[in-house]
């Protein structure tokens, strides 16, 4: 353990990885979102990742039911919530038994020494106490009385319950870590302001704690003095911290606005996807129409309904739910409706790892129906671009009068990052396909002859009366027909009409490298792990490395095969056991596809990435 | 429907192009009629109309309606339909359905929808078989009977529609043979009336994998002595004398005759469809002889789309949110330079 003396420092440093750990009753989201926000209003880049326990009400002090929030935060670009940890601040030995693998060794971790007792260390399986056994000492361990020390800073405050007293020693850990990295509490106290309005007492007990804890650490001479993280360089605008799920839901609520529909969602509660369903339900004043569906079925079919009535109709769920749904899809595709189906993947197979990541339902969303059964498939890949792929889908759907599947996880869902404000206004058109006049020899599935979408005829209009259902459709009448010609001819203009998106969509770019040794392909939210790692190899002289990252799955861009041509190889990495790859192999014959896979409910590690990309390009 | 129509249907302009393809002397092209003729008198457009329908014989039917129509996937024409309502109120919504789609691959859509009461009609073809599939047994058919797949004998006890449906808070349940459309197209209309989901079971004969398997109720012959049609207000009697009625004993209706035992028609119950309680209406429900025909229950109640725009209103009211810009833009921004 590092106890000498350490002399002040004052360091500018690029970027710092933080994650706050506790029970779950210790506050740890909020610490974590508050340091977050304030960097992120100071100016800096940030990326953050919550984790939180499954068990709803786990006992407390136990190791599954440690809470963490872990922060990222730059002068340079961030597009990561990081990996090892500069700083871990652990509130009980659980969370520090769980958490310590993550810290950087000789990095620092501030524990909260009166949480260490007999009980809590059993709890946490600790044969001795970590902080007496020499165990610790590759780190620099600042050990603090944190709940004696916020007891003391709320001595003379009144009328607070022993609970309020206790709870609020994470304020305590967030002041010290304020002044650490040399961030001001003035956020965070006007946060109290507004958040506890009526409840003067708990504004008065978090602010005393908060300014404790950052006047504790500026006379500790333990403490290293505090870094600082200058402010990032982007682009100036109006910003705000977005999760990745919020700005799904946001998304769909700017196109609804766009295309002058309303907007409704069918949806059934799943992890991770419900808080789309959370997010939406609150815009009645917009007047979307959030219905909780008695089940994943009724769900997407109600959905199917409210297109047909003439809505922007979506259903949000995630792997399993996406299964249930797959017949409903398949009628969606079949009455050509325009409809957005949401699946926020999760580990699998079956009910798999519920609150972990993976990129697993890739094939599902391409195939996992009966029959022919072509759908537009897109993936968002960051948490703040989760909002363009919502809107992007309403937008596909509607002007091409299919489903659209659009592709989060886990990780993206539930992290946050900056993200600059789009306003209405600056998002681009789009047009459906209603019609409101009998045209003389009108049929319901009369198409666009470049994009191939039928004709939205909605109840409701005069003479437009028309039957479509899940049997096959004669190509002109729309009437059911037996004919097998006329099934093979729908059959391929089915298929054809999804392939002519290609013609809408943009091309896919490379970052890095336009040509090279090694090609690193990715898709959907491995965005910011990949391209962060190709950025690090690149400015360490490995120019020879290029990065094409997909959003678009089916169809691809156009001129995905032109880019593959241009590096000698070319590496397919994904969170399951190598879909996408097999996706390009069905598409590009010619080509040989290496493959990184990692299939632990985890992100990928940037030394994992480096390394193998490192020895490829040789 | 609150739209006044001018224009005057006739059930031809309810008829489409295609032919209908149901077995002959099938009890579906009663029904079909009966929708057709009930159509024009219940005061709305044509264009407003909507029928749903899921998987079986009875779902081709919006293939032979002259409105709009979707035919969709087993079971799951409450949800479609669902959908399509909360999209547009202003849209008269039926549901066609039968036995199996409705109980057994839709049951769970099927009773949720009646728990939500939203202000559309399901038209249920009950068979007491899969006619599509070529007869198997489905959740209506009795204990015992031969079907393709239970050659032996059932072995599954069936549902009564009507007593599932008031279980799961029905509020419109009504029964009507297939071979009467006179009686049928009434109650079409009246369901369409009611504002709320109207439940109409049919004792629709399959001629082919069932045929009489409701002929000791519905058998000209026999129906009125069978049958007892409710009416509400009225009391329940029945018979081809009108000289059978229905009186509450402790806790289990009898049956009794006027003229014996002293009875007279003073003695015996008065149909109360609008009763909130559903005891009595299960009762009726479940009721073998006579079998309780017309509308068992039509209880007003709120419907879902009433909560919602109540809903809607207020919180419209109460937000300062208009366009999408005000939320984005709205609590914690910050620029950057
Ligand atoms: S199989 Fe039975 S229910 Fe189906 S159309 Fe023929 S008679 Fe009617």
């Amino acid at each position: 353990m590092l106890t000498e003396k350490i002399e002040p420092q004052i360091e500018a440093l690029e970027a710092v990885i933080i994650r706050f750990v506790g029970d779950s009753g210790d506050g740890m989201q909020l610490t974590g979102t508050q340091f977050s926000d304030t960097s992120a209003m100071f100016g800096n880049d940030i990326a953050t990742f919550p984790n939180y326990p499954s068990e709803i009400r786990a006992p407390q002090g136990s190791l599954y039911g440690v809470s963490g929030f872990q922060v990222h935060i730059g002068s340079v670009e961030i597009s990561t919530p990081g990996d090892n940890v500069d700083l871990l601040v652990a509130m009980n030995p659980a969370g520090l038994k769980t958490n310590l693998h993550a810290v950087k060794p000789g990095h620092t971790i501030i524990v909260d020494t009166d949480s260490f007792t007999k009980k809590n260390l059993e709890k946490a399986l600790y044969e001795s106490n970590p902080l007496e056994d020499g165990s610790l000492e590759n780190y620099r361990v600042i050990e603090v009385a944190m709940t004696t020390l916020t007891r003391e800073a709320l001595k003379d405050v009144e009328g607070l319950e022993n609970k309020i007293i206790t709870r609020s020693k994470n304020m305590f850990a967030l002041g010290m870590v304020y002044w650490m990295y040399d961030r001001s509490t003035e956020h965070t106290i006007e946060f109290f302001n507004k958040k506890f309005k009526t409840k003067p007492s708990i504004i008065e007990a978090n602010s005393k704690v908060l300014k404790a804890g950052f006047y504790f650490a500026e006379t500790l001479e333990l403490i290293p003095n505090s870094y600082t993280i200058l402010p990032a360089k982007m682009n100036p605008g109006t910003y705000r911290i977005i999760m990745g799920n919020t700005a799904t839901a946001w998304g769909f609520l700017a196109a609804a606005e766009k295309s002058g529909l309303e907007l409704f969602l069918g949806s059934y509660p799943i992890t991770p996807a419900t808080d789309i369903l959370h997010e939406l339900v609150k815009h009645k004043h917009f007047g979307v129409k959030a219905f909780q569906a008695e089940d994943e079925i009724a769900g997407i079919s109600s959905a199917i309904g409210a297109s047909f009535a003439g809505d922007l109709a979506l259903t949000t769920t995630s792997g399993p739910g996406l299964a249930l749904k797959g017949e409903a899809l398949g009628l969606a595709m079949m009455v050509e409706l325009p409809l957005v189906v949401v699946n926020v993947q999760r580990g699998g197979p079956s009910t798999g790892l519920p609150t972990k990541t993976e990129q697993s339902d890739l094939l599902q969303a391409m195939y996992g129906r009966n029959g022919e059964s072509p759908v537009i498939v897109i993936a968002a890949s960051t948490p703040s671009n989760c909002f363009d792929y919502a809107f992007e889908a309403s937008k596909l759907a509607l002007e091409h009068m299919t489903p659209v599947v659009l592709l989060s996880d886990g990780y993206i869902a539930n992290g946050s990052a900056p993200w600059k404000i789009k306003s209405v206004k600056d998002m681009p058109d789009i047009k459906n396909n209603k019609i409101t006049e009998v045209k003389e020899n009108w049929h319901p599935y009369d198409r666009n002859e470049e994009s191939l979408a039928r004709n939205w005829a909605i109840p409701g209009t005069e003479g437009l009366e028309h039957r479509i259902g899940g049997l096959e459709k004669d190509k002109v009448t729309g009437n059911v027909s037996y004919v097998p010609e006329n099934h093979e001819y729908m059959t391929k203009i089915r298929a054809e009409k999804i392939k002519r998106v290609q013609n809408y969509i943009p091309d896919i770019t490379t970052e890095f490298a336009d040509e090279g040794n090694l090609l690193v392909v990715g898709w959907g939210g491995t965005y910011g792990s990949l391209h962060s790692a190709v950025k690090q190899l690149n400015e360490e002289g490995h120019t020879n490395i290029g990065f094409a990252h997909f959003n678009y799955i089916n169809p691809l861009p156009k001129n995905t095969e032109a880019l593959l041509k241009k590096f000698k190889k070319i590496i397919v990495c994904e969170l399951n056991n190598g879909q996408f790859a097999k996706v390009l192999r069905i598409n590009f014959s010619g080509y040989k596809f290496l493959q990184f896979n990692k299939i632990q409910g985890l992100p990928f590690a940037n030394s994992e990435l480096t390394e193998k990309f490192k020895n490829l390009a040789k | 429907m609150e739209t006044t129509v001018t224009k005057k249907y006739t059930f031809k302009d309810f008829a489409s192009d295609q032919e209908v393809r149901w077995c002959p002397g099938c009890d579906d092209y009663v029904i079909l009629r009966s929708m057709q003729k009930a159509l024009p008198e219940m005061g709305v457009k044509k264009e407003d109309v909507v029928f749903i329908s899921g998987i079986g014989c009875s779902s081709r039917f919006p293939y032979y309606m002259d409105t709009y129509g979707m035919h969709g996937i087993h079971g799951r024409a409450p949800a479609i339909a669902t959908g399509v309502k909360l999209a547009n109120p202003d849209l008269s919504v039926w549901i066609i359905t039968g036995d199996g789609d409705a109980m057994a691959i839709g049951g769970n859509h099927f009773i949720h929808l009646l728990r939500r009461n939203i202000d559309l009609n399901i038209i249920l073809f009950n068979n007491e078989i899969y006619g599509l599939t070529k007869g198997q047994f489905s959740p209506t058919s009795l204990v015992g009977q031969k079907t393709k797949s239970s050659p032996y004998g059932n072995t599954q006890p069936p549902f009564s529609p009507g007593e599932l449906a008031i279980g799961a808070q029905a509020r419109f349940f009504a029964r009507i043979g297939g071979n009467t459309p006179k009686e049928m197209t009434d109650i079409f209309i009246q369901s369409e009336k009611f504002k709320g989901t109207a439940l109409v079971e049919i004792l629709q004969n399959c001629v082919i994998f069932n045929d009489g398997c409701f002929t000791q109720y519905t058998d000209k012959a026999v129906r009125a002595d069978k049958q007892l049609f409710v009416e509400h207000g009225k009391p329940m009697i029945f018979g081809k004398e009108r000289d059978k009625g229905l009186v509450l004993n402790g806790l289990k209706l009898e049956v009794v005759t006027i003229g014996e035992n002293g009875i007279t028609q003073e003695d015996l119950l008065v149909h109360n469809a609008k009763e909130q309680d559903p005891t009595l209406h299960q009762m009726l429900v479940r009721l073998e002889y006579p079998l309780v025909t017309g509308i068992i229950r039509s209880f007003d109640d709120v419907t879902l789309e009433e909560r919602e725009d109540d809903l809607t209103a207020a919180v419209k009211y109460n937000s300062k949110f208009v366009k999408t810009d005000d939320l984005f833009f709205s609590g914690e921004t910050y620029e950057v330079k």
